[in-house]
């Protein structure tokens, strides 16, 4: 059925309310199940056994002893793992960071695994695993993997992307360029030029909850798997195609996910209990530990970026450049040319040019993490700006208020807006209570500005009325954070009836089509365009079975309010059905009443934010304190306030995080010096303010009700809005994220030797 | 693998001297058991020492405060008559992780895990504390400074268990207290960290002073350099500078994940100033 | 290696259970004895999703023995609403959205149980001192410090 997604201006009902999510009450009780609350009869436990070498080849692995440890019901290597990716690149680096073949590429990676009848023998039996490695030489940085002399990750790595195909290989898988116009001309037309390198460190997303999964094969090729994921329609199909399995004989269910922000998007664990399950012909549990999930899954890139930017003295940018340096771990990735896309998205450039490269180091195989590669970028950007505006004499707003981009700008990155946020943010900005409140001694405050594309994508929806009238809606983006009340609101407001007649669900995979995963902030927004098609699909129903009760034309039956009303005055008598009385009766006029949509979400509106934040900076120990913190940004609609509030107080954390603390420290041997919660320093609540919101409403025209996604943005802007409070605080620029006491203490000593 | 809860000093010291492999005692357990979890330590014997009567008091007497090895910091917080002798202390007790580890740790764990950032230590060895240890050989008093000898390890003997810490009865116009730094607000290890405890007379002039730095050497360091420095004065500006600067001297730190040698050589000095002002005004000192 | 025998109360219930000496707690009330509300983050108390009441104090059950739950009294996250009738706290967890992936509720409910016990009437900075040993990555904490506000001005008035 053509479903037609445009805007339309209406007065909503339920969306924009803020009722109780419905999965509520079981996880304020701890009935809620995650990963790892899961358990089958006869389960064995699996533990991986992890390389403790950052790059090394593996000469042999002997499992024989381990294999004969009483309780062992299965020990596996890549060997259990044969390639069945048929060339695939993508997923044969998916299958190696599973499971190591050849070489382990970095500290952490696995090696072997083995499922036992507790957790006691398996961590015995890991010990008695001989391998037999030559150590290589390493690089984790991603300037040094850059240079010649870096040792070779994969020596059948050519940077792609070059004008002629390189002779030698490197590190540097791919290059990627974006932008228009002349930079070269427009830095000429610049009185004031501003040129600066920066450098951000590599972070984990920190979910609380590790990896955990629960796997089951049967004999007859069948197959369960209970996961922890964000997406488990994907999680099937790269399960699948690894153990060479049918995709509709392998059942997943997501289980609630305690946390994700991208970094449950790959699979690791799970080929791998699902291969230790087929050999043992018993389920198998595997629950990663806290050291594994930081030594082996999800971090983002660490970056090396430089930025040049040029204006005139009215404030007028005239060019502005970009060169990006991401790690990807060691494969291959897209990270850089992400980061060279959004560098400059806020802004209307008539002169502008970014460079990404692709950078491959001995380091976990980085993951996607909240609007994945702009956070670095609009550290670098926004940094920048800001100085410039100090040196042309503007306020930081008004100077970005000049440049904003607007509908109809052409963007950094290729295609031109539509309405889009940026100005309002800013001018919401200018004018916030915050902006005008004073300091004191070594206080600053500073603000930034950032942008995420939002994505859409595959999406497939049921919607079931009971026949007493309640609503089932399936969905099959996984919920992270609210979704299953933000898309009940979306079915109540569509049907017109209450809140508390719709039920969501995440539905499995054998019980709904394919859905991509929750990334890209587009849970909310194509769930909710699929629910909406789903329910005009019920409402068409409901509106044939309402005209065959009365025995009128269908055509002359209208949907109001979670009613059927036969329209004209020939039908004066007839009064008003509703959905119960309707779903009562569905027995008897063709049988249960159901809508269905299967799209493909087009038209996720982009999204930008501006911060604004007041530190206190200790200048006899580099410490800092966040003393307030003020987050703006456009959702289009929000379909639950206090959920929409959440997420930008969510990103916003972990980008004060990101900022001050959070990064990986790697040993002069390759080896994660701090793979725990202890010494990876995410925000405690001791050290945040309260995270004031505003929620801009720009209608995305994409959307029938308007809807952005949210869930990303809020990430992208703090990394900058700080570093500028710090400066503007002791007068130091911060380049190197992050902005940990030492290193503001070492700035701030070498600014006073001068 | 063994778990025993004996119920007397003289049984759990007999079982640890009589362990043939690895044998670990358990109070609050949270070094142990995160050395456990990590695969560090794999004990054949483990003795909870928790059931033993009395191991979980705080005694004041005469001559002070005996804190048993079985309390848990959080409970050292929850002593009025400790927490105003001994400020410095108990703060330094009730900085080590969060409230949930507070609710197990106790400081003669903290002092016998001898790491050199360990939080109660310093303020111990400025409070000028003893342990009482007792062995297969009977009872003895050791000045605290004297348990860990690096990083890891003890003067402990084999069957050696520390029963109690005792701290002085306060002299009047007396004043302790701990500062550390940490990049968050908790939850973290010291980086650096100083304990500073002062007894004035009555003109407000430092008669008797002891300094500790934390974190900043294999074990933590009595300064008693700084400590002559601090005597005599009433904490001018310029003694204080020279505080810090004594302070800063004294360090031998090393760079690793938590702080480099510079951070942490700035830093001792800063907290060592901060500490002995603080101590200073709880002396009564102005 | 022997098991422990160990009789103890959780949530008021006589519970009898044997266990190996090197087991946590944690491992005991979700593996032995189903109670998964109490979660493992990190397994070296860290992160305080594990949080349960051990007499009256708050401890992480990561960071116990089972074998020392003989003769003391656990409580945990299930122990906490009365019948079908929610806890304050639960309550207002929900009213504020305190929560967004949840897996962090269950230890900060009985954090946040345990500081309003000893001090009902706290400040902002109290809270967010007395709930510095939980981790939350999603919230940023804001609605858990109002929920926590809100939740202690209701058991005042109660």
């Amino acid at each position: 059925m053509n479903f037609d997604p445009r805007y339309l201006d209406r007065n909503f009902t339920s969306v924009g309310t803020r009722p109780i999510r419905p999965d509520g009450v079981d996880k304020v009780t701890g009935r809620a199940r995650y990963g790892a609350d899961f358990n089958m009869a006869g389960q064995l436990v699996g533990r991986v056994l992890r390389s403790p070498h950052a790059h090394a080849t593996i000469r042999k692995i002997d499992t024989s002893k381990a294999e004969k440890l009483a309780g062992v019901k299965a020990v596996i290597t890549a060997a259990d793992l044969p390639d069945l990716t048929d060339g695939d690149a993508a997923m044969y680096d998916i299958l190696d960071n599973c499971m190591a073949r050849n070489k382990a590429l970095y500290d952490g990676h696995a090696v072997a695994a083995v499922a036992a009848v507790d957790a006691r023998t398996a961590r015995q039996a890991l010990k008695l695993i001989e391998v037999d490695y030559e150590v290589l030489p390493h690089v984790t940085d991603v300037d040094e993997a850059m240079k010649h002399s870096a040792p070779l990750i994969n020596e059948a790595t050519f940077t792609e992307g070059l004008e002629e195909k390189p002779v030698k290989p490197s590190n540097v898988t791919k290059r990627s360029q974006f932008g228009h116009g002349d930079v070269h001309q427009g830095f000429g037309h610049a009185d004031f030029i501003v040129e600066r390198s920066f450098k951000t460190e590599q972070t984990h997303q920190g979910y609380i909850e590790p990896h955990a999964c629960v796997a089951s094969v049967s004999s007859d090729g069948t197959a369960d798997l209970w996961v922890c994921t964000q997406g488990h329609f994907v999680y099937r199909q790269h399960c699948a195609q690894l153990l060479g399995m049918e995709a509709s004989k392998l059942r997943v269910t997501s289980s609630e996910i305690g946390g994700g922000f991208g970094g449950k998007t790959h699979v690791w664990a799970e080929p791998v209990a699902l291969a230790l399950s087929r050999k043992a012909g018993r389920p198998v549990k595997l629950v990663m530990t806290r050291d594994e999930v930081f030594r082996a899954s999800g971090p983002t890139s660490a970056t090396s970026i430089d930025i040049r930017i040029g204006a005139r003295k009215d404030g007028t940018i005239t060019a502005a450049e970009a060169t990006l340096r991401y790690s990807s771990g060691p494969y291959a990735g897209t990270w850089a040319e992400i980061g060279a896309m959004t560098a400059f998205a806020c802004y209307r450039l008539d002169n502008v040019k970014t460079v990404g490269y692709e950078v491959l180091v001995n380091r976990p195989k980085t993951a996607a993490y909240r609007a994945p590669s702009a956070p670095m970028a609009a550290f670098a950007v926004e940094s920048a700006i800001d100085e410039l505006a100090k040196e042309i004499g503007m306020d930081a707003v008004e100077f970005r208020i000049r440049n904003a981009a607007q509908e109809g700008t052409r963007s950094s990155y290729g295609p031109v807006y539509g309405p889009i946020g940026i100005g309002p943010t800013l001018e919401a900005v200018k004018n916030h209570p915050h902006m005008k409140a004073p300091l004191g001694k070594n206080q600053g405050r500073g603000m930034a500005c950032g942008f995420w594309f939002n994505f859409g994508g595959q999406t497939c929806t049921d919607l079931n009325i009971g026949m007493d009238g309640s609503v089932s809606l399936a969905v099959g983006t996984v919920d992270v954070g609210g979704s299953r009340a933000s898309l009940s609101l979306v079915a109540a407001e569509e049907l017109g009836i209450a809140y508390e007649q719709v039920k969501a669900v995440v539905a499995d995979t054998s019980s709904l089509g394919y859905n991509d995963m929750t990334d890209g902030s587009r849970g909310t927004f194509s769930s909710s365009m699929a629910t909406i098609s789903a329910a005009r699909n019920a409402i068409k129903v409901l509106r044939e079975r309402a005209a065959q009760m009365w025995d009128i034309p269908v055509d002359d039956v209208v949907w109001e309010k979670g009613h059927a009303i036969a329209k004209g005055e020939k039908h004066g008598n007839l009064g008003r059905l509703s959905l119960k009385e309707i779903a009562t009766a569905s027995g008897k006029t063709g049988g249960p009443i159901a809508g269905h949509s299967e799209l493909v979400a087009d038209g996720a509106g982009v999204s930008f934010a501006t911060h604004i934040c007041d530190i206190e900076v200790d200048p006899e120990t580099g410490a800092t304190r966040v003393l307030r913190y003020t987050v703006v940004q456009d959702a289009g609609k929000a379909v639950h306030p206090t959920y929409v509030e959440g997420q930008y107080q969510g990103g916003a954390a972990q980008g004060i995080g990101w900022a001050l603390n959070e990064e990986y420290i790697y040993g002069k041997d390759g080896r994660l010096q701090n793979p725990g919660f202890l010494d990876y320093r995410i925000p405690v609540c001791s050290d945040l303010p309260m995270i004031d919101t505003q929620i801009l409403e720009i209608p995305n025209p994409n959307h029938p009700y308007g809807v952005r996604g949210v869930g990303e943005t809020s990430i992208v802007p703090p990394l900058a809005a700080i570093a500028n409070a710090v400066s503007n605080a002791v007068g130091v620029r911060m380049t190197h994220i992050p902005m940990s006491p030492p290193r503001i203490l070492a700035a701030l000593e070498a600014e006073q030797a001068g | 693998m063994r778990y025993i809860r004996p119920l007397s000093i003289e049984d759990a010291s007999g079982l640890l001297a009589g362990s043939t492999g690895t044998a670990a005692i358990l109070a609050g357990g949270s070094d142990l058991l995160v050395r456990m979890k990590g695969g560090f330590v794999e004990p054949d014997l483990i003795v909870d020492i928790k059931a033993i009567e009395g191991l979980s008091e705080i005694r004041e007497t005469s001559e002070g405060f005996s804190i048993g090895a079985a309390v848990p910091c959080a409970v050292l917080g929850e002593s009025k008559a400790l927490k105003k002798a001994w400020p410095g202390v108990v703060e330094a007790a009730n900085l080590i992780g969060s409230k949930q580890v507070q609710g197990r740790c106790t400081i003669v764990g903290n002092l016998c895990n001898a790491s050199p950032a360990a939080d109660s230590v310093p303020a111990l060895v400025a409070a000028g504390a003893k342990a009482v240890v007792v062995g297969p050989g009977g009872r003895r008093t050791i000045a605290v400074e004297a348990v860990p000898t690096g990083p890891g390890k003890t003067s402990l003997a084999k069957g050696e268990i520390i029963e109690a810490i005792l701290l002085d009865k306060r002299p009047p116009r007396s004043g302790d207290a701990y500062l550390r730094f940490i990049p968050r607000t908790e939850m973290d290890i010291a980086v650096v960290s100083a304990g500073v405890n002062l007894t004035l007379d009555e003109q407000g002039v430092v008669r008797v002073a002891r300094v500790a730095v934390g974190a900043a050497a294999p074990t933590v360091l009595l300064v008693d350099e700084a400590a002559e420095v601090l005597i005599g004065s009433k904490l001018d500006e310029a003694t204080l500078e020279r505080l810090a600067k004594v302070c800063s001297g004294a360090c031998r730190p090393i760079d690793d994940k938590r702080g480099t040698v510079e951070f942490r050589r700035k830093v001792a000095g800063v907290l060592a100033k901060r500490a002995a002002t603080t101590a200073y005004a709880r002396a009564g000192g102005k | 290696m022997a098991g422990v025998a160990v009789s103890t109360t959780i949530n008021g219930d006589n519970v009898e259970y044997l266990c190996q000496p090197d087991e946590t707690l944690l491992d005991v009330l979700r593996d032995r004895l189903g109670l998964t509300g109490a979660k493992e983050g990190c397994g070296t108390g860290d992160c305080g999703a594990c949080s349960i009441i051990l007499d009256d104090r708050l401890v992480c059950s990561c960071l116990v023995l089972g074998a020392e739950a003989e003769g003391r009294r656990v409580e945990t996250i299930e122990g906490m609403a009365h019948g079908d009738r929610l806890h304050p706290l639960q309550q207002k967890f929900l009213e504020h959205a305190a929560l967004q992936c949840g897996i962090c509720t269950p230890g900060f409910l009985m954090a946040a149980k345990d500081l309003l016990a000893k001090n009902p009437d706290p400040t902002e900075e109290e809270i967010r001192f007395g709930l510095a040993g939980n981790l939350c990555r999603c919230t940023g904490y804001d609605k858990i410090v109002r929920a926590v506000q809100d939740a202690a001005n209701v058991m005042k008035g109660a």
